[in-house]
């Protein structure tokens, strides 16, 4: 037949394999080219049920709400109280996560303290010691007692206003850490005790104890060495949320941070990030229900992380039982990281504002995730702090404008009840009823 | 000397006295009686005393110390002078898992066996073991020296860096990236050094150097496991 006769005939649409996309085609291409899975930094960026799934209910006639501007909308939050002489007392929920020196620069290190303290929030280390721009400038500091000790002394142990014992992270639970050699300065290796230029492995269980007795032991030896003054955190990944919780009381812990997979990380296996851990959203209810079952539901504190981006997020949160949140991406994004203003580099680097996450390269246009002099010099502390801060207040104000509209006079107030779902995953995980409904799968009665 | 019993003050009346205690002080001999394994004694002291322990510890004992010289007449449980600074730490007996984890200085001195993962992770501090060691050893040591005058066990100095590993004995095996290096005039006069400051009568010239291959210093994927 002719190509002529064949012109009219309508031809079959090129349908792209939603198992076999570009995306995974791409990857494939990589890992065949280079031998080497991918390395980045970020939580996971997959779509998982999140509290974009959850809306508040409001009040109505069984409901009496607060004046949105006049009546008062307490926000503060005491951490610390079941051990400690001196626990931490913040002005809003809403704390910094640990981030290395190492992994970010000093000057952003210097910007989340700046911006933490005018907020009246704490502020944390991470891997690679505490450094002065931090404790110089957080009036709360958190400082992380991590398994790879690197920088731990007992000086700087006692100039913290509480320790963090890191279990765990949300984007990798059990999983440990890796700072590419690019990264490692003269400042950063002679803090590390290691050499300048080597890729540095952070270890994933810690050298000196193993379950939780052992953690008992290792609280213990802490809370001698800092005098019982400070309270004792204990930070774990979204992996088995109640009896991570159950054991993280019984170990002695102050507060429990947990912290969900799309919480950040420096730098990892992005397979580690996508297919380990749970979304923070299937986490926290069950967290709670273990403190409850233990009696000490707000007297072992619940820090919640992992994809905390607006004042409703953090309402949710407060809804479902956690007392404060951390936030650790958003924060640097509201520092500068991934802004639209840097596109042209971001474009060199092959790829785009949003969706830059190579952090372990060293090559951050905006300056934040490197040890370059010269793209540090980028961020501004000063700046970077009063952008931070100004975005910690939006969160909180917005917070309180839904618990005032809940009827509720402190964000610690609000109540599973105040939600319901938009999905049946979010109600499953979050345990409120699904929207129009007086229902949730698992829920306690049901026939399902 | 004064004498501090562990049952009648107890542990943090014990370790508030020690770490209270400064440069200047006219009491620098303190001893510590009954004992019996309890956790944590003697840790985060930061001045130039010397404290002795009459009997067995528990945990962590000497944990985090800074210029105090800690000596146990006994055995040391788990992590023993984990995460020293300065100063010495003598354990007469046998020390468990963990001894000298993460150590950043000081030196660590124990006249009978240490179990596994012995310097795992040292930033700097002098180990000197009289007897053997177990599994483990030195797993990812930076930096320091680890002196073993008797034998080593399984996959001694794993993912090691920087750190240096002298053995008398047998090792059973070498972990990752661990080699025997060659001893040279240097390594013979620091382990000659180590060993008078360990109380050990071994000659330095008995002794084999192991150290890192340094392979596995960037990541490269024919290295992995």
């Amino acid at each position: 037949m002719s190509d002529k006769k064949n012109s009219g005939i309508p031809r079959t649409v090129p349908v792209q394999s939603a198992t076999f996309s570009q995306t995974v085609n791409a990857e494939i291409r990589r890992a065949a080219a280079t031998g080497i899975y991918d390395i980045r930094g970020g939580g996971a960026k997959r779509k998982v049920p999140h509290f974009d799934d959850l809306l508040f209910l409001g009040a109505s006639i069984s409901r009496y709400p607060l004046e949105g501007y006049r009546e008062k909308c307490e926000t503060s939050v005491t951490l610390g109280t079941r051990f400690a002489k001196n626990p931490i007392e913040l002005d809003i929920p809403i704390t910094i996560a640990g981030m290395s020196f190492g992994s970010l620069s000093g000057p952003a290190k210097e910007a989340l303290g700046r911006g933490a303290t005018m907020a009246g929030t704490s502020t944390t280390t991470g891997d690679g010691g505490m450094t002065q721009e931090e404790r110089g400038h957080s009036k709360k500091l958190v400082y992380q007692y991590l398994p790879s000790r690197y920088g731990m002394n007992p000086d700087d142990l006692r100039k913290a206003d509480a320790i963090e014992v890191v279990v765990g992270q949300g984007a990798k639970p059990g999983g440990g850490g890796m700072l590419l050699g690019q990264k490692i300065s003269d400042r950063v290796a002679q803090m590390r005790n290691l050499p300048k230029g080597i890729d540095q492995r952070s270890a994933c269980r810690h050298p000196d104890w193993t379950g939780p007795d052992d953690l008992e032991i290792k609280i213990l030896e802490l809370r001698e060495i800092t005098g019982w003054r400070v309270p004792i955190y204990i930070k774990v990944g979204g992996a088995r949320p109640y009896f991570d919780t159950t054991l993280a009381v019984k170990a002695g812990a102050d507060v429990v941070v947990l912290d969900g997979m799309q919480g950040g990380t420096a730098a990892t296996q992005d397979v580690f990030i996508e297919h380990v851990g749970q979304p923070i959203l299937a986490c926290i209810r069950e967290a709670v229900r273990a403190l409850q079952d233990l009696d000490m539901h707000r007297k072992v504190q619940l820090i919640v992380s992992g994809g905390v981006r607006t004042g409703a997020d953090v309402a949710k949160c407060m809804a479902l039982g956690a007392d404060a949140v951390s936030i650790g991406t958003a924060a640097l994004i509201a520092l500068g990281d991934n802004d639209p203003r840097w596109e042209d580099e971001y474009q060199k680097l092959g790829t785009t504002a949003g969706a830059y996450d190579d952090w372990h390269e060293g090559k951050d246009p905006a300056g934040i995730t490197t040890q370059d002099a010269e793209l540090m010099k980028r961020l501004d502390p000063i700046e970077g702090g009063r952008r931070l801060s100004n975005y910690l207040k939006v969160m909180t104000l917005e917070a309180q404008t839904i618990a005032r509209a809940c009827g509720k006079s402190h964000l610690h107030n609000l109540e599973p009840e105040d939600l319901c779902a938009l999905t049946l995953e979010a109600a499953a995980m979050a345990k409120v009823p699904l929207a129009g409904t007086d229902w949730w799968p698992g829920k306690s009665g049901s026939s399902f | 000397m004064e004498k501090l019993d562990l049952q009648t003050l107890g542990l943090r009346a014990l370790n508030e006295k020690l770490q209270s205690q400064t440069a200047s002080t006219n009491q620098t001999q303190y001893e510590i009686v009954n004992p019996r394994g309890s956790h944590a004694i003697a840790v985060g002291i930061d001045s130039p005393i010397d404290v002795t322990v009459r009997g067995s510890t528990g945990y962590y004992c000497a944990g985090m110390n800074q210029q105090a010289n800690v000596h146990v007449d006994g055995s040391a449980g788990p992590g023993v002078a984990e995460n020293m600074m300065s100063g010495t730490v003598t354990i007469e007996g046998d020390a468990s898992q963990y001894a000298g984890a993460t150590g950043h200085g000081g030196t660590l001195i124990i006249k009978g066996n240490a179990a596994s993962r012995c310097g795992i992770s040292m930033k700097g501090i002098d180990i000197i073991v009289h007897g053997n060691i177990g599994h483990m050893s030195a797993f990812m040591a930076q930096s320091g020296n680890l002196v073993v005058c008797g034998d080593a066990g399984d996959a001694l100095g794993d993912s090691i860096y920087e750190a240096r590993l002298f053995v008398r004995g047998s090792v059973k095996s070498l972990g990752a990236d661990c080699i025997e290096k060659e001893m040279r005039q240097e390594h013979l006069d620091l382990l000659k050094d180590l060993l008078e400051r360990g109380g050990c009568d071994a000659k330095p010239e008995e002794f084999k150097r192991y150290g890192s291959a340094r392979q596995l210093y960037n990541f490269k994927i024919d290295n992995a496991y």
